[in-house]
């Protein structure tokens, strides 16, 4: 229920969604709108910190030491996405350890294509071309997000997206013209993380639970299937220039609609990956808790440093 | 090549050696650590080690003139000619142990590179020029890491004297001049190692005192490394970082 007070920021909130202009930390919300975006925020946090997983994988084993730098930087760039997504989403009134809390115990999410294992190194190629182009496609549309910290946060990223993406292509055109091995080994990657990717972009708009409102927020400024169209299309022809075989035999040009066709996702299984049945959803969270309680001791002794710094401080004052 | 470019080969792919193990070692820490700000942190450092080995390596194939990439030599040798030395293969164990061990390396480094920027070889003293402006900031970061962890807990106490108690067999071997470095010694290319382990100590155990800790003074207790006598950790570290060119040789990645 709104109070009388409210009612009047819910009219000044709304002109200014209609206007375009941005939401910042310190402006009234409704309570949903700040929940949605918690949700929406700590989950895109959370992907960039379970993404380090799959393609941490291959740094130990990046087979030129060139790659296994590049490597290192791109993981250390999702780390560092991961940092500012959840400062930008500790300015809506919540702690990075609740954050943390929450994906720990299953209540918040993270995309699901993180589920899915890093077997051959060409994995570590179709991930940063696939899953970070795909990411790209979002997120260009999520920099003009309604919140102001997010769409800050979104331009940002985006810039080192582009990059990933680029170094992820390079790894597969050069597999794609390697040896009859090396081609092989892409075209598996690719067909493995095809499906994943196209399900990054989430239900049917139909079927979407916080789509409609997300978009009358303007959090959201462009659907799920339009997104993934956007997808698509760009990638059929990068497909092409590889010399692979397209992952779906269904994929075709479409000249009266200007976009190609393709075949449907298996939406059992996108729902039973996102519930928690993924071949990698148990192993990413036991990872993400582990280095969490393996590190417990070392913020303990930070938190006592600090505090007998401060006792220290407060005796000689 | 003349003896004088085999010495310099070794020497080069000796310092190689150690910088792309250590920053081996602390990748292992990408998603692992403490604090996110610590992945990135380590991943950082790690970076550091990886460039500078890829360097060494560079210019020590550019002294061989074989036609031969950095790629062959990290990747296309086993155990017993790899020459890093010991301290930097050793498992990172804990959080504790790895910045103990990054701790004594990052004084080390300072203390040696800056005498190498003296180099009269201009390739050996550019790369130490780059590398010890990374080597004292990393410093930066260890130093206090060390000071809150040994005036932390008990816990982070004990741990911090553990990873001492470990470690002191193993430092000893960064100041042992082999018959090749003294050879580049008396050509102003090498630094002598020997002159600077009073100082590391000195530094060293001043630091940790103002801590409460204390450890032996560097002695050399084991060593091998420049002679491809390693722990058993490095076979288990080679095989995992070579296995995709071993198993495709002759590949472009």
């Amino acid at each position: 229920m709104q109070s009388v007070d409210n009612a009047a920021e819910q009219i000044e909130f709304d002109r200014r969604i209609v206007e375009e202009q941005k939401i910042e930390p310190s402006d009234w919300m409704p309570e949903d709108y700040r929940k949605n975006l918690i949700r929406q925020m700590s989950q895109h946090a959370h992907s960039e910190v379970i993404g380090m997983q799959p393609e941490g994988n291959w740094i130990t084993r990046a087979p030129s030491l060139r790659r296994k730098a590049v490597l290192l930087s791109k993981v250390q760039d999702e780390a560092g996405h991961g940092l500012y997504l959840y400062s930008a989403t500790e300015s809506l009134g919540v702690s990075r350890s609740e954050l943390i809390e929450a994906l720990q115990t299953g209540v918040a999410k993270y995309a699901s294509i993180f589920n899915y294992p890093t077997l051959t190194w060409a994995d570590v190629g179709a991930i940063g071309w696939l899953v970070d182009g795909a990411a790209i496609v979002n997120q260009i549309s999520l920099q003009r997000t309604s919140y102001g910290p997010y769409a800050r946060a979104m331009i940002r990223i985006c810039k080192e997206e582009s990059f990933h993406q680029r170094q992820g292509y390079e790894i597969m055109y050069e597999l794609a013209h390697g040896s009859p091995e090396q081609k092989a080994m892409a075209q598996d990657a690719m067909n493995r993380n095809w499906w994943p990717a196209l399900m990054m972009f989430g239900p049917h708009d139909s079927d979407s639970a916080h789509s409609g409102r997300s978009m009358q927020w303007k959090i959201k400024r462009v659907s799920n299937d339009d997104l993934r169209q956007k997808f698509i299309d760009q990638t059929v022809p990068q497909i092409e220039v590889l010399g692979l075989e397209m992952p779906d035999p269904e994929i075709k040009w479409n000249e009266e609609k200007g976009q190609y066709d393709s075949g449907e996702i298996n939406w059992e299984e996108f729902y039973q990956v996102i519930n928690g049945s993924g071949p990698c959803n148990y192993q990413r969270l036991k990872h993400h808790k582990k280095a969490h309680q393996d590190g417990e001791w070392v913020r303990e002794a930070v938190r006592a440093y600090s505090e007998k710094q401060q006792t220290k401080k407060e005796n000689v004052a | 090549m003349n003896t004088k470019n085999k010495n310099l080969y070794r020497f080069l792919v000796g310092l190689a050696d150690d910088s792309v193990i250590l920053s081996h070692r602390l990748s292992e820490w990408c998603s692992n650590g403490p604090y996110l700000e610590e992945d990135i942190a380590l991943s950082n450092v790690a970076l550091d080690y990886i460039g500078r080995a890829r360097m060494f390596y560079q210019y020590a194939v550019e002294i061989e003139g074989k036609g031969r990439t950095e790629d062959d030599i990290a990747y296309f040798r086993n155990e017993r000619e790899y020459t890093n030395l010991l301290v930097h293969e050793l498992p990172i164990n804990d959080f504790a142990f790895t910045m103990v061990r990054q701790y004594f390396l990052d004084v080390f480094y300072c203390l040696y590179l800056e005498k190498l920027t003296a180099s009269s070889d201009s390739t050996v003293a550019a790369i130490a020029s780059k590398a010890i402006k990374e080597s004292r900031y990393h410093l930066k970061r260890s130093e206090p890491w060390i000071e809150q962890l040994s005036q932390g807990t008990e816990e982070s106490k004990r741990r911090v004297q553990l990873a001492l108690d470990e470690l002191v067999n193993f430092v000893g071997e960064l100041f042992v001049m082999d018959d090749w470095e003294k050879e580049l010694l008396s050509s102003a290319i090498a630094v002598d190692r020997t002159e600077l382990q009073s100082e590391w100590d000195h530094q060293v155990q001043t630091f940790l005192s103002t801590s409460g800790m204390s450890f032996d003074d560097s002695q050399v207790q084991i060593r091998g490394g420049r002679n491809g006598i390693h722990t058993e950790h490095l076979g288990h570290l080679l095989s995992e970082m070579q296995f995709l060119q071993r198993s495709n040789p002759g590949l472009n990645w």
